[in-house]
């Protein structure tokens, strides 16, 4: 995160101290939804619960629709309903309960509904747990919803705006999940600036999409295409994607001018300029690599890190750009696809796939169902890219941080 | 007045003229359902009293009440035979295809 | 049997102006009539919500669509939720002198669809749920579902020698919505339109969750003539097995209270998925019939 400090033009922005999931809840406010249903799951609950603060002390907008939902499927079916009426809404969740939506996902993302969801995210049954990591929203990567990760309640925030921003802007249209990480983010407090309304809404300006239903010229949404169209709208789904790639940054930047803080787009690179050792993080993780990137450099060692802001669309082009100085990258997945391999290590790797390009590669699975990923863990990955770098044997795929070796 | 089947109904011929996402307008008929039909309703007019029972017992709604005489659309009409069978005063008979009554 | 109404509807008044049109629905559906019927009566400014099921396989396959209002697509358990956050949008958007209106099959209903609408019915939705009974899954072709009737073959409970259809008792729809306490809900037969439709308009103009569950023949899944969608739902009303009912301000009553009931060989007998049965088998049918009238009669006014 770059800032400008106290010198932003927007001098009404006043600091509090909130967690993770309050700070999402404060962005959630200033956008002004229409419509929230959501279903109670940890470690989304707090989330919730703000927002049901906010909707008893009418700091929602007079006129917001607060649906006590009975299940998660039932959360994003009723957002997906004012959607199509053209309402601006909201839901949030976590692990078992994204899965549980998984379904509406995919109907919501079809229909190019703007809609945007917070997801805590945490492991997935079984073994169950509540704590966290990234198999819950990598499981739903081909849902068809934009997906962010943030690394800090400020980034939430910040983001949440951002994703009302993307996902509303009619070259897009596309649903934003916002991924913070279950507990070490949403759980932990920290000093926030809470945008004023009034700068918010020059910002995002009020929703008006075209594929809702109208009295004046009835619509029919959310139908078959069978095989004679389909291929050609999932074409244009995949563009859209791909158009948003530009949006996103520019939205970054637009945030920035407004705010004083922007979050690099889809993917950030820091201290990466002279890097021969470089790690690929998604959500908190990163805050962690940073305090260990500045240490290493302070010990004259030429260490680098890309925070993997958004998983879809994939930063595929910055990581097929990557090239000298760099010498190994290592991923780090709170994820693994069984059998093969972190997901966020597929995907970056895939990026980078050009014949005899020299960049050697590790994936490294770590923090799993709560799993700290220390500084410590963190370092000892830096190590082992040296010695890749240096020729020396490092296995490809790695679990990291393991009570035993 | 029923919807009327397009005849001359524009399919998408390039990517700006799909649908977007999986939205376009409400009421479109493109192909009829005429094909369907094996017998079709023919309605005695001498015999007919009007009381509307083959108007609403119709699930595809081809019955017109609009004119002097009820009429039948028989693009849309797919010979279910409904309105015959429940007709108090059988002023409605099936005749197949192709015949004359 | 003399129908019983409040709001008088009179066929000729009725809009020709039809609001489902040409869809692709087998001929002489039972659930198209009740459709069909209901939109007559909802009218122009209806936002209409179905499920994955037959009446959204036959209407809206791209670029044919076969509603003339507002309608939406939703997953096969998501229609009470949907049309939830539908209704929740249109109060929030000041939107008046709508009806919200949410149409299943009984698969979608009572089956992978009944959280959903418990959830709607217990928050007091501002929607109406019509659920169109054909008594199996007949999108996907004649399944059994938790609303098929004991004895009923489909292609998951066969019959023939050692098996004998369905097994168990239907679950009773009207009994669990009506368990919400909902401001209104009614059982209607597409064999009794005026009964239907005026349940209907009373739906309409009450403001709150309203559930309807109307009995909709299907010859394809039943196997009858398709001319005889509605002699059956006739027959059924007729031999008490299914009733006319309504839950209204926290009461129940039955909309028709048959003298005498038609032998209930007469409905089953011409039915495929019946085909099966034995003397033996009516005689079951028979007493589980006067068992479900008992204790109807007992709670009801009548």
């Amino acid at each position: 995160m770059n800032e400008k400090g106290n010198e932003n033009e927007n001098g009404k922005e006043k600091s509090e101290f909130l967690s993770g999931n309050e700070a999402i809840a404060e962005g959630v406010r200033l956008c002004g939804p229409q419509v929230i249903a959501a279903y109670p799951i940890t470690p989304q609950t707090t989330l919730m619960e703000k927002l049901s603060e906010f909707a008893a002390d009418g700091a929602l907008s007079a006129s917001c629709k607060f649906l006590l939902v009975e299940s998660e499927h039932s959360a994003m079916a009723a957002v997906m309903g004012a959607a199509m009426m053209g309402s601006r809404a909201f839901t949030a969740t976590s692990s078992q309960g994204l899965l549980y939506m998984c379904e509406m996902l995919s109907y919501v993302s079809g229909s190019r509904f703007p809609i945007v969801m917070a997801n805590a995210n945490r492991g997935t049954a079984t073994p169950w747990t509540i704590f966290g990591d990234h198999r819950d929203s990598f499981a739903m990567r081909d849902s068809g919803w934009i997906q962010i990760y943030v690394e800090s309640g400020q980034e939430a925030l910040d983001t949440i705006l951002q994703a009302y921003r993307i996902a509303e802007h009619p070259s897009v249209m596309l649903p934003v999940m916002v991924n913070i990480d279950g507990f070490t983010l949403t759980h932990t407090y920290e000093l926030v600036k809470v945008p004023e309304r009034e700068t918010a809404d020059a910002f995002l300006p009020p929703l008006n999409t075209f594929n809702k239903l109208s009295l004046e010229a009835p619509k029919c949404l959310s139908f078959a295409f069978w095989p004679d169209y389909h291929l050609e709208s999932r074409c244009l789904q995949q563009k859209a994607f791909l158009d948003a790639v530009n949006f996103i940054e520019r939205t970054d930047e637009e945030f920035y001018g407004l705010f004083g803080r922007r979050y690099h787009g889809l993917a950030e690179p820091y201290r990466c300029e002279d890097a021969e050792c470089v790690l690929a993080v998604a959500g908190g993780v990163a805050g962690t690599t940073r305090v260990v990137v500045d240490k290493l450099r302070a010990e004259g060692r030429k260490v680098g890190l890309i925070k993997v802001r958004c998983l879809r669309p994939f930063p595929m082009k910055f990581f097929a750009s990557l090239g000298s100085p760099c010498q190994a990258l290592g991923v780090v997945d709170r994820d693994i696809s069984f059998g093969l391999e972190g997901g966020l290590y597929t995907d970056v790797k895939a990026s980078m796939y050009k014949p005899g390009a020299g960049i050697r590669t590790l994936g490294f699975v770590a923090g799993l169902g709560g799993h700290d990923v220390s500084k410590a863990d963190i370092e000892l990955m830096y190590d082992k890219l040296r010695n890749l770098a240096d020729g020396k044997p490092e296995e490809e795929h790695q679990f990291i941080g393991m009570r035993w070796a | 007045m029923k919807p009327r089947w397009i005849k001359d109904f524009h399919y998408p011929s390039r990517p700006e003229e799909l649908a977007f996402g999986a939205c376009t307008e409400a009421g479109v008929l493109i192909t009829p359902n005429s094909g369907w039909r094996v017998f079709r309703p023919v309605i005695d007019h001498s015999r007919c009293v009007r009381c509307l029972l083959c108007w609403t017992y119709c699930p595809d709604g081809v019955i017109g009440k609009e004119e002097k005489e009820l009429t039948i659309d028989y693009d849309y009409c797919k010979g279910c035979g409904i309105c015959a069978h429940e007709c108090p005063k059988r002023a409605i008979s099936m005749v197949k295809e192709g015949k004359r009554p | 049997m003399a129908e019983v109404g409040i709001m008088a509807i009179d066929f000729k008044n009725l809009s020709d102006r039809e609001l489902m049109y040409g869809q692709k629905t087998c001929p002489g559906c039972g659930a198209t009539v009740a459709i069909r019927l209901a939109l007559k009566i909802l009218g122009e400014r209806t936002f209409l919500c179905i499920p994955a099921c037959c009446a959204a396989a036959t209407t809206n396959a791209y670029p044919q669509t076969s509603f003339f209002v507002n309608n939406v697509v939703t997953a096969f358990p998501a229609t009470g939720s949907t049309i939830a956050g539908m209704a929740a949008a249109a109060e929030a958007q000041g939107l008046e002198d709508v009806t919200i209106l949410g149409v299943a099959g009984d698969g979608g209903t009572a089956d992978i669809g009944l959280q959903a609408l418990s959830g709607a019915c217990e928050r007091n939705d501002n929607v109406i749920y019509l659920c169109y009974d054909n008594e199996a899954y007949m999108n996907t072709g004649i399944q059994r579902s938790s609303s098929t009737p004991w004895g009923a073959w489909t292609t998951t409970s066969p019959a023939g020698e050692g098996a004998r259809g369905v097994v168990k008792s239907r679950k009773n729809l009207f009994d669990i919505i009506a368990a919400h306490r909902v401001p209104y809900c009614a059982t209607a037969s597409v064999a009794y339109p005026r009964d239907f439709m005026e349940k209907i308009a009373k739906a309409k103009a009450i403001k709150g969750a309203r559930f309807i569950h109307v009995q909709a023949p299907c010859p394809t899944g039943w196997g009858y003539p398709t001319e005889k969608t509605i002699e059956y739902g006739r027959l059924a009303v007729g031999s008490g097995l299914w009733y006319l009912a309504e839950y209204e301000n926290g009461e129940m009553k039955l909309n028709m209270t048959p003298k005498t009931f038609k032998p209930v060989e007469s409905y089953l007998r011409g039915q495929r998925r019946f085909q099966h049965m034995k003397e033996d088998d009516y005689r079951l049918i028979e007493k589980q019939r006067d068992r479900e009238w008992a204790l109807l009669r007992e709670r009801m006014k009548s």
